[in-house]
């Protein structure tokens, strides 16, 4: 029944551990993109307002720090890099190696959600956070900043819950992969797991200069 | 070993049959196996038909009388977000997919399971999180805003139990895209040796372009109903006109999903028909390419129409033209379905067992759908017709003449290979033609009613609309009959009903080549294909 590597067994459905692994990645692909869905839809809604107010829009859009998005920015593409080195260091079967790295991805995951929460908290306090006690400093319309700071709180809230699932996520793979349940014959859990990592860090690159560059660009609007 | 259906050869060595396999609550909930899955689901969904059927009760009961009789203006709001949320959230869009799709994609593509049991059983558990907040709902005193929760009324305004219901409909949601997800790995990485993409059952063909749609569109419909929620909860300013905020962007974005959801709902019926079809006019599909191309074309479409939901919500114009005309574009690869259909029954040896009625019935009943939903694209009759009954016939013959229609139609013909009995047919043919009569009886009046003018959601209506009121409550009681009836004798046949055998209709494809009810892990080996899809000779060979 099963012609797979030494020592693996497909599971019970597969005819071999080749076809489970071409399956796991299909699937996560598939998956992926349902994912960008979601991103699609805020990215449609928050472009429909900012034809729609670009005066009120260009001028809240310069309340975001560019410095905290930059380094926020900096700090994924780096978790990004460690999770495709502890991938090839998986496939080389040298596993501590892999843990390691993805143990660094946490790290950066986590400085980049700390950074999150003191961005959140300063913007709470200047009175920007746009419920009913939104108070806004600017010279446009103030409902219409309001407007754009429900967008920033939801865009990055959304992008927040799929950084959270993706660290709970590696740390799930970590432990199996010092113990040997992943190695280089068969990882496709880590694989889907990664690939799901760079999700996380491809929508922030769409996120980053939608909100905190736009305001910045003088062509637009 | 008293059972003679535990000894058929087909079943080979591959062990008990699936209903077997274990008798404990346990065996049953922590399961992984797609056939048990199915029947969860079959159970689950059943359950959740009769609330929403008891909703449509209440309604058309107190539609009889043109004054509030039943229930109070409240009352009626209640009911009809009710009917709607349940039977479109929670009962026709995992449907077919959930119950058939789950028990027959691996048995059609000769696979043991699908490609992941563990998601498949959490989709199970997902739905019912979503369909116990359903219930508490209603419990809890229900909601309010119409099952397409527009805003700024769902978002400010309702003071009914919005964002549990939108929670519900979240969490169902994912449980639909698990399924999708399981669907479309499984056909891709998953099919028999010898089993090429041109050789797969067009219910196959269906449910992937099903699953595409689902795997797109679903995701649109969760966001935007979260928006609602924590605008709702926190007052942010997304959707609020006071602030600036547009609601009628929560309409672009809930029919982008919603438009493309009544395909969800419908090209899996079509799957079945044409598994039927084949079947009881004994003939290999007529176009089998456009057949499973319409699929896709279908599903593709599905997506640039949505707008013709908005005709009067003060989109563009030039918006609303193209809408329009893309609307009329769906009814291309549709129509060629139905001539298909006819082609194939063409010279056929037609015989009228049960699913063969369902099976005309759906066509029928989908082409009075189709045709009335031209009309409907059609901008200067629908601004005439708009949120009349008019509309409310028409989406009903698409989603209860259609998909429902499907539903019955793959209940009655894979039934004996689920359960391995059969049911008794006169019964089930006679209950068939309840349906259909039944059905007529409770919508047509309806279209009449729309276009003479009478609005939709409200519980009190000019007298002069009484007397077809009356027909279309009375049409609903056979209606219910018809439901009513196989809930009946389906449960019958589980005791007494006659051991099906492995393949009782002399149908082609896969899961007909295995014993009924299938062992657990489907096929004795792996099957290998070497006959072209609906090898039907004429003759009936079981
Ligand atoms: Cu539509």
């Amino acid at each position: 029944m099963s012609h797979g590597h030494k020592g693996v067994a497909p599971a019970h459905q597969f005819e071999s551990v080749e076809q489970q692994q071409r399956v796991a990645r299909f699937g996560m692909w598939m998956f992926l993109i349902s994912e960008t869905m979601i991103f699609g839809a805020l990215f449609t809604g928050y472009a429909v307002y900012w034809t729609l107010y670009p005066e009120a829009f260009q001028e809240a859009a310069q309340f975001l720090d560019v410095t905290y998005g930059t380094v926020m920015t900096v700090v994924l593409l780096v978790s990004s890099t460690t999770v495709a080195l502890a991938i090839t260091a998986l496939e080389g079967d040298r596993r501590r190696l892999a843990a390691g790295l993805f143990g660094v991805t946490i790290a950066l995951g986590l400085v980049f959600f700390v950074l999150k929460i003191i961005e959140y908290a300063e913007k709470i306090g200047d009175g920007l956070l746009p419920t009913r006690g939104f108070e806004y400093p600017g010279a446009e319309s103030a409902d219409q900043a309001q407007v754009f700071f429900s967008w920033y709180f939801v865009i990055t809230g959304t992008h927040a819950v799929h950084l959270i699932v993706g660290l709970a996520a590696i740390g799930f793979v970590i432990w199996p992969i010092l113990r040997g349940t992943y190695h280089a014959k068969y990882f496709s859990p880590v694989e889907g797991t990664g690939l799901y990592w760079h999700l996380v860090d491809v929508i922030w690159i769409f996120v980053f200069p939608l909100l905190y560059l736009m305001g910045r660009a003088g062509g637009m609007g | 070993m008293d059972d003679t259906r535990e000894t058929d050869p087909a079943e080979g060595d591959a062990g008990p049959n699936y209903l077997r396999a274990g008798y404990s609550i346990r065996s049953w909930l922590l399961t992984t196996d797609h056939k048990r899955i199915a029947i969860l689901y079959l159970v689950s969904l059943t359950v959740m038909f009769l609330v929403g059927g008891a909703a449509a009760v209440l309604l058309r009961l107190e539609l009889i009388s043109s004054e509030a009789s039943l229930v109070s203006g409240d009352g009626y709001n209640k009911l009809f977000t009710l009917h709607g949320v349940i039977m479109i959230f929670f009962f026709l869009v995992p449907s077919i997919p959930a119950v058939f799709g789950n028990f027959l994609i691996p048995m059609m593509v000769g696979a043991r399971d699908m490609a992941f049991p563990r998601i498949n059983l959490a989709s199970w558990y997902l739905y019912m999180t979503g369909a116990i907040l359903g219930i508490a709902i209603i419990v809890g005193g229900g909601v309010d805003t119409g099952w397409t929760f527009y805003t700024p009324y769902s978002s400010t305004y309702a003071n009914t139990h919005v964002i549990l219901a939108v929670a519900g409909v979240f969490i169902a949601g994912f449980s639909s895209i698990f399924t999708g997800l399981n669907i479309v790995a499984t056909v891709y990485a998953m099919r028999a040796p010898g089993l090429g993409w041109g050789r797969l059952p067009l219910f196959v063909w269906s449910l992937l372009a099903t699953s595409l749609i689902i795997l797109l569109a679903t995701p649109v419909l969760a966001i935007t109903l979260a928006l609602v929620a924590v605008e709702r909860a926190t007052g942010i300013g997304i959707f609020d006109p006071g602030l600036g905020g547009d609601p009628v962007l929560f309409q672009h974005l809930f029919w982008f999903y919603s438009h493309p959801a009544v395909y969800i709902m419908i090209l899996p019926s079509l799957g079945v028909v044409s598994e039927i079809v084949a079947c009881f006019a004994r003939k290999r599909i007529y176009g089998y390419p456009f057949m499973a191309g319409a699929s896709i074309a279908i599903a593709i479409l599905g997506f640039f129409v949505w707008g013709h939901h908005m005709f009067v919500s003060g989109q563009s114009v030039y918006a609303g033209i193209v809408f329009s005309f893309l609307s009329f574009l769906v009814a291309v690869p549709s129509a060629v379905k139905v001539f298909n259909w006819i082609a194939t029954l063409h010279r056929g040896q037609i015989s009228f067992e049960t699913p063969m009625l369902y099976a005309f019935g759906f066509i029928g009943l989908f082409v009075v759908g189709g045709l009335t939903g031209l009309f409907t694209a059609t901008i200067a009759v629908n601004v005439h017709i708009h949120d009349t009954y008019f509309v409310v016939a028409h989406f009903h013959y698409i989603m209860v003449g259609g998909a429902l229609m499907g539903y019955l139609g793959a209940l009655h013909f894979w039934w004996p290979k689920i359960m391995g009995r059969l049911y008794p047919e006169r019964l089930a043919r006679w209950s068939a033609i309840f349906v259909f009569l039944g059905f007529n009886l409770t919508f047509f009046p309806q279209f009449l009613l729309g276009y003479q003018g009478m609005p939709r959601r409200y519980h009190v209506y000019p007298q002069e609309f009484e007397l077809l009121n009356v027909f279309s409550s009375g049409g609903a009681i056979f209606l219910g009959l018809g439901y009513l009836l196989p809930a009946i004798y389906l449960t019958w046949s589980l005791k007494y009903g006659r051991a099906a055998g492995p393949n009782p209709w002399g149908a082609t494809g896969l899961e007909w080549t295995t014993a009924s009810p299938p062992p657990s892990e489907n096929f004795a080996r792996t099957p290998r294909v070497t006959e072209p899809v609906y090898n039907y000779t004429g003759e009936r060979q079981s």
